[in-house]
């Protein structure tokens, strides 16, 4: 099969560029696109991409193939080549350092800005803080987010506005916090997200939940975090 | 929380109704004319006059006409600062739309009440 990657090193290349290889894959097997990845770099030790975990639990082996990102490791070839073709890219959106490495600085100030951790101004109990089995239902379908960036970097809307609207992965996380039973900042946390770009810039095109390989539904949230605000308002 | 000056409420929920109230009231507007022109009957000078003629639809027509100077600053400044990134170019822009948008209404009414 023929193999097209983004190629890019800062330190020889003028410009990015687009590599084709030809490959076989050993036994015609329906390996995942991370170990294609792999026969790659065994031919050419210079392709740089992330990988940790390889069953989908890290997020770092998010990518762009064939146009549809996701992650490497649980991606199937037979799942995006098309024509026995593979184009790989690295996530849309965001600096490339190199190869299929990209800067998630944008992504991570974006997901620091929600204040992702449990506020609670009331004296700390002598163990921990209970919820009842429905409190804790409520956070399904939204703590499982493990920050791979696919959902923001297939966002029209964080492509051109990074630095304002927190994206899908961050307002997810938002809401998550906006749905504990256990945080008592809630109306500052609304307060900060009631401006027209961070939570308001999302037309509800559902990129996000189209690529999540989590199956997750930020736009759903985000919803929600809209229903609040409109809730809290007069 | 982002500061911006010249979106249309300053708060984006403020923003997100006054589209879709706008977006409901353009859509009356519109399905009443298609009906109106689609089942009425064979349309003269006369009743088209008669009609704008009524205060009823004078409100009507200025109401829509304000809702969609709405609609159009609150889309057009989404659209200009998804794609307009140089500060002046954007204001430029978005002083070009206000005054457009502004000699419309200022004719609208000019017509609706020149009948």
């Amino acid at each position: 099969m023929l193999v097209s990657v983004y190629r890019y090193n800062p330190e020889t290349d003028d410009a990015p560029y687009m590599q084709d290889i030809h490959i076989d894959i050993p036994g015609g097997k329906d390996i995942m696109v991370l170990d294609l990845l792999q026969l790659l770099k065994d031919k050419d030790p210079s392709m740089a991409y992330r990988r940790s975990c390889r069953e989908g639990v890290c997020g770092s082996d998010g990518m762009n193939m064939n146009g549809v990102n996701g992650l490497a490791c649980i991606t199937p070839l037979s799942a995006v080549v098309k024509d026995d073709k593979l184009v790989l890219r690295p996530l849309p959106g965001l600096p490339v350092i190199r190869d299929l490495v990209v800067d998630m600085g944008q992504f991570y100030k974006a997901y620091e800005k929600i204040k992702p951790f449990l506020i609670n101004d009331t004296p700390p109990p002598a163990i921990e803080r209970l919820q009842s089995p429905e409190d804790r239902a409520e956070l399904d379908g939204l703590y499982e987010c493990i920050l791979c960036a696919c959902c923001s970097t297939a966002c029209p809307s964080f492509w051109w506005n990074p630095d304002k609207f927190i994206g899908p992965s961050g307002l997810l996380q938002a809401y998550r916090f906006l749905a504990d039973s256990r945080d008592t900042a809630t109306r500052e946390r609304l307060a900060d997200l009631d401006d027209p770009f961070s939570v308001f810039r999302c037309h509800g095109i559902m990129n996000c939940v189209a690529v999540c390989p989590k199956g997750l539904n930020p736009t759903k949230a985000i919803g929600k975090i809209r229903n609040m605000l409109l809730s809290q308002a007069t | 929380m982002v500061t911006s000056i010249t979106s249309f409420g300053r708060s984006g929920l403020y923003d997100w109704m006054m589209q879709r109230v706008t977006a409901v009231i353009l859509a009356c507007y519109t399905v009443f004319m298609i009906g109106y022109l689609a089942f009425g009957a064979e349309l003269t000078y006369d009743m088209w006059t008669e009609l704008f003629q009524c205060t009823a639809m004078r409100i009507f027509t200025l109401l829509t006409l304000l809702s969609f100077a709405a609609h159009v600053w609150i889309g057009m400044w989404s659209v200009s600062t998804d794609y307009i990134k140089p500060t002046g170019m954007r204001f430029v822009f978005q002083s070009a739309t206000g005054l457009l948008t502004f000699i419309y209404v200022a004719w609208g009414i000019q017509i609706l009440w020149g009948i």
